[in-house]
């Protein structure tokens, strides 16, 4: 059995049988109470300025932002960034109620159609979970609202996200998923896959030079809604 | 994969004269160092991080058991599977039972060394399943039946007319003319033929950087994203990762995500990082149906307890290597198996013996400069010379070297006759070079003087300038 071999070898290595219950009682304490160790200062900032942050970072990284002041003007922000790049108008979209919510009818040319990226679609429209000011992330949580192959198999995705979800640093983003889902849904907390997504797929594998569309996205395009008050 | 470290100083000699290998290693030898660096520089708190990364995975080693308890039960708990393996022999056998049971054809692969440790490619093609390197590098690689030379850049040692010579002999449903004119056409062309390998995979195989015992997670980091379509896509994702991958709960891996980009390619973030957590779950509309790991001890629990436990805290970012000055003159392949430069020199010989890792603990000039920029500041240097010392005590070191090692340990041992010696010695070589101040051939030294000429001592030993110079009159 290699299961009692491994362990048997790493007790043998550590000088002592499995460890007694009053022993655990501090490492089950650690992994409950999951201290946050050191967040580097560069995020510690007022809420507006995480935001242009989170927006320098992800320019930084290739990726493109558009602005809007509230989610009636998502639509005009996507149809006016597609064709500003060339792309088609027919778009796999993420079965998100904050997205179903969106009045795409105001722009009737987008077509769009609510499920998982399939190997044809062009454009995945993604609801973002939380971005992260740190490192211009996006946090991306599989769900039924929220498919993962949205982030990967179209030449070009669109992140939906509202302003009040911009987070710091990873810590916090780790807060947010844990007192929304902790509790809330059996067993485990985490779903089934978290992506962290920071800029365009990209490769440096060859001449080890750095060129944008590897396997994933070509783009990812990031449209903020400010719906912060005030 | 096939065991060649005993011939290190052959196949150094010959990588030194491999023109191709050597042109790679002149354009990429000063970038990964600047892109640490500057990523380093933007981030005060660097050092701090790299302490609190020591120390959490120096918790976690002592605490080992408890950590893999808790990850096993809580990746059980996530509907997944755990397949222990002590050999590599374990490790393949679990790998084809799960894809013959579901009687998959071809399988995609995601960037994995411990893959490449274990030879899972040749075992699954000997029992008629096809795998598909799905990385840029390692399909290169795959295609031109080489292994990889470094463990992040693994065809960093191609170029691109490499890259154009073996796409046409291999993609040969293609126009034989076309034109590769810059390198985004040879990632193309790579992407449009692996994307159709993505959708027919029946199993997807990803290594893992971490496990996250709090919530029994695997968690890979790439920047091309062909590992999350390796465990997206297919009906069933099969991690490999070894035992220290471990580490308690999401923010100690946070703190090691901190340091692992940074290190590796000066990297924030590297693009894709991602937690798997179980299979697909009810309502999903993407994700495999099973999830499975297999956790490889392969020599590694051997290490606990040793002095060389230290080298389970790496976390694999190649930043060793990348400053080190032999590997940045040799090249990976010359250290002839899996984990090449620093890193290697240390883990090789625990994984494989020392009897088999030949020279690996003596490519090293020590200059210190690999342990300086770990992230997790492993002492490589100290753990290459306990290999060292282990290597003389089983009398694995060639008798000259024996030999003279004893007489330095006489001498040294003997201060009053080590500096009469010194002495005569220095004065000697001084008298002898004359006025040209070196060598260019000397008895028993042919191994320095064949390349370059010794210099010659000026006629004085340190200690009598040291003293001189305590007495004022230097």
């Amino acid at each position: 059995m290699s299961r009692d071999a491994i362990f048997g070898a790493i007790r043998k290595g550590l000088r002592r049988g499995p460890l007694p219950a009053h022993e655990t009682l501090g490492l089950y304490a650690r992994l409950n109470g999951h201290p946050r160790h050191l967040i580097p200062a560069r995020s510690r900032l007022p809420h507006a300025e995480q935001i242009d942050l989170f927006l320098r970072n992800l320019e930084k990284e290739f990726a493109s932002f558009t602005r809007v002041s509230n989610a009636d003007d998502v639509p005009e922000a996507v149809a006016e960034y597609l064709a500003g790049q060339n792309l088609p108008s027919a778009l796999a979209i993420a079965p998100h109620p904050e997205l179903r919510a969106i009045p795409w009818w105001n722009r009737p040319l987008l077509q769009l159609r609510e499920g998982r990226a399939e190997a044809s679609d062009m454009v995945a429209v993604q609801h973002g979970y939380v971005g992260i000011a740190e490192t211009g992330t996006l946090m991306l949580p599989a769900s039924p609202q929220r498919p993962t192959t949205l982030n990967l198999l179209c030449d070009t995705e669109i992140v939906v996200l509202r302003g009040s979800r911009v987070v710091g640093a990873m810590e916090e983003a780790w807060d947010v998923l844990r007192a929304e889902r902790e509790g809330m849904v059996a067993g485990n907390f985490l779903p089934r896959n978290v992506m962290f997504v920071t800029g365009p797929s990209r490769s440096a594998d060859i001449e080890s030079t750095l060129e944008l569309g590897a396997h994933g996205p070509r783009r990812l395009h990031v449209v903020l809604i400010d719906d912060m008050a005030g | 994969m096939q065991i060649n470290s005993p011939r290190f100083k052959e196949r150094a000699t010959s990588e030194i004269a491999n023109a191709g290998l050597q042109k790679a290693l002149v354009r990429t030898r000063p970038r990964f160092p600047a892109s640490r660096s500057a990523a380093v520089e933007k981030l005060p708190e660097f050092e701090q991080l790299r302490d609190i990364g020591r120390e959490i995975k120096n918790h976690t080693l002592a605490n080992l058991d408890f950590y893999l308890e808790t990850w096993e039960r809580n990746v059980t708990n996530a509907g997944g599977h755990v397949h222990w393996a002590s050999t590599a022999d374990d490790a393949r056998a679990a790998v084809l039972a799960i894809c013959q049971r579901v009687g998959a054809k071809t399988v995609t692969k995601g960037k994995s060394m411990i893959s490449e440790e274990l030879a899972v490619n040749d075992h699954l093609e000997k029992h008629g399943i096809t795998p598909v390197e799905t990385d840029l590098g390692e399909y290169i690689l795959q295609i031109r039946d080489e292994s990889p030379s470094h463990i992040i850049a693994p065809a960093f040692h191609l170029n691109r007319e490499d890259w154009e010579e073996s796409f046409r002999k291999v993609h040969t449903g293609l126009d034989p003319n076309r034109v590769f004119a810059e390198r985004k056409d040879i990632m193309a062309e790579a992407r449009a033929l692996l994307r159709e390998k993505f959708l027919a995979a029946d199993v997807g195989i990803t290594g893992a950087n971490f496990l996250i015992a709090e919530t029994g997670s695997s968690v890979i980091v790439t920047n091309e994203g062909n590992g999350d379509l390796t465990q997206t896509l297919p009906k069933v994702h099969i991690v490999l990762a070894s035992i220290e991958k471990v580490v308690p709960t999401l923010e100690d891996a946070t703190n090691m995500l901190r340091l692992l980009a940074r290190s590796a390619t000066g990297q924030d973030m590297s693009v894709y990082t991602t937690f798997s957590t179980g299979a697909r779950r009810p309502g999903d509309l993407d994700g495999p149906e099973e999830y499975h790991v297999v956790v490889v001890d392969n020599g590694r629990s051997a290490m606990i307890g040793t002095e060389f436990q230290e080298m389970l805290r790496c976390i694999r970012c190649a930043a060793c290597m990348n400053h080190c000055p032999v590997y940045q003159t040799v090249g990976g392949h010359s250290y002839g198996w899996v984990y090449p430069g620093p890193m290697g020199s240390v883990l090789t010989p625990s994984l494989i013996g020392i009897d088999k890792a030949g020279h690996l603990p003596n490519a090293s000039t020590f200059c210190g400069k690999c342990e300086s920029v770990c992230p997790v500041k492993i002492p490589l240097p100290k753990l290459m010379r306990h290999w060292r010392e282990r290597e003389f005590e089983r009398h694995l070191t060639p008798g000259g070297v024996r030999s003279n090692l004893a007489l330095w340990g006489f001498l040294a041992k003997r201060p009053s006759l080590y500096r009469l010696v010194t002495r005569v010695a220095a004065k000697t070589l001084s008298l002898l070079a004359g006025k040209k101040g070196k060598f260019n051939a000397l008895p028993l030294a042919s191994g320095w003087t064949k390349g370059r000429d010794l210099p010659a001592p000026e006629g004085d030993t340190f200690f009598s300038r040291y003293a001189k110079q305590q007495r004022g009159d230097a």
